[in-house]
């Protein structure tokens, strides 16, 4: 193979070039908030599964400052990366009906609903009130 | 033309998407809750253990474990494209692994509950 094709650089400059690159970017990196969060609840089941005293030392390691303030953190990224997504929604699944398709917000609507509906759930069931 | 694996790759990741959207952040609540001292009931030790002890919630959690680190990774892997990094093949071997060795200690720990 003799044949030198030409590789365009690329640098990750581009991501400041318009706002809407920026918020793309910050979607993305929700990525990382929501897989540390989900390796940490992977060493919750390794201190659960080993007992009382194990199960007690993930309790205090999630209430260390630097636990709470990545809590936050992971909190905000992940309620964008939802928001985001239901908006996306209607574009993943569009419904049509007869001539016409459903309207955008009835189907990020429908998301949204369930979303509410589901985290409250969640809230009550786990005991959080 | 050659079979692509896309659908193998995009279907979890979707899923996991949709998962995730729907209950991490009341999840990543509940164990905030905790560290500010205002810990959920179900998160006392023998109230979890009993959870955990349930085939069902064994396989929620296993199956919300696989889709949040599959999702998870599938993300990080475009956006290390998106920064410029090429070595495509390395960087999915890295991500996908980590996501499946999760999954995979996961079940290990789930099963000794």
């Amino acid at each position: 193979m003799s044949r030198k094709p030409y590789v365009r650089p690329v640098t990750a400059e581009w991501i400041f070039r318009h706002p809407r690159y920026v918020r793309y970017m910050v979607r993305e990196f929700s990525c990382l908030f929501i897989g540390s969060w989900t390796l940490l609840m992977v060493w919750g089941l390794k201190q659960l599964a080993e007992g009382r005293a194990a199960w007690s030392v993930f309790l205090d390691v999630l209430k260390t400052p630097e636990s709470v303030v990545f809590h936050v953190l992971a909190l905000a990224f992940a309620a964008y990366h939802s928001v985001t997504w239901f908006r996306l929604a209607p574009k993943a699944l569009p419904v049509q009906r007869g001539e016409d398709f459903v309207a955008d917000g009835v189907i990020s609507g429908a998301h949204f609903a369930v979303w509410a509906v589901l985290s409250a759930a969640v809230l009550l069931l786990a005991g959080a009130f | 033309m050659a079979r692509s694996n896309k659908p193998i790759v995009w279907g979890p990741f979707a899923a996991g998407g949709t998962v995730t959207a729907l209950v991490t952040p009341v999840l990543i609540l509940l164990t905030l809750l905790a560290g500010l001292g205002h810990a959920p009931d179900l998160l006392a030790y023998d109230a979890m253990r009993a959870f955990a002890g349930h085939w069902l919630a064994k396989l929620a959690l296993a199956g919300v474990v696989f889709l949040s680190l599959w999702s998870a990774a599938h993300r990080l892997r475009i956006t290390c494209y998106d920064l410029g990094v090429r070595a495509d093949t390395r960087v999915a071997t890295i991500v996908y692994g980590v996501a499946l060795a999760g999954t995979a200690a996961s079940v290990l720990y789930l099963t000794r509950i």
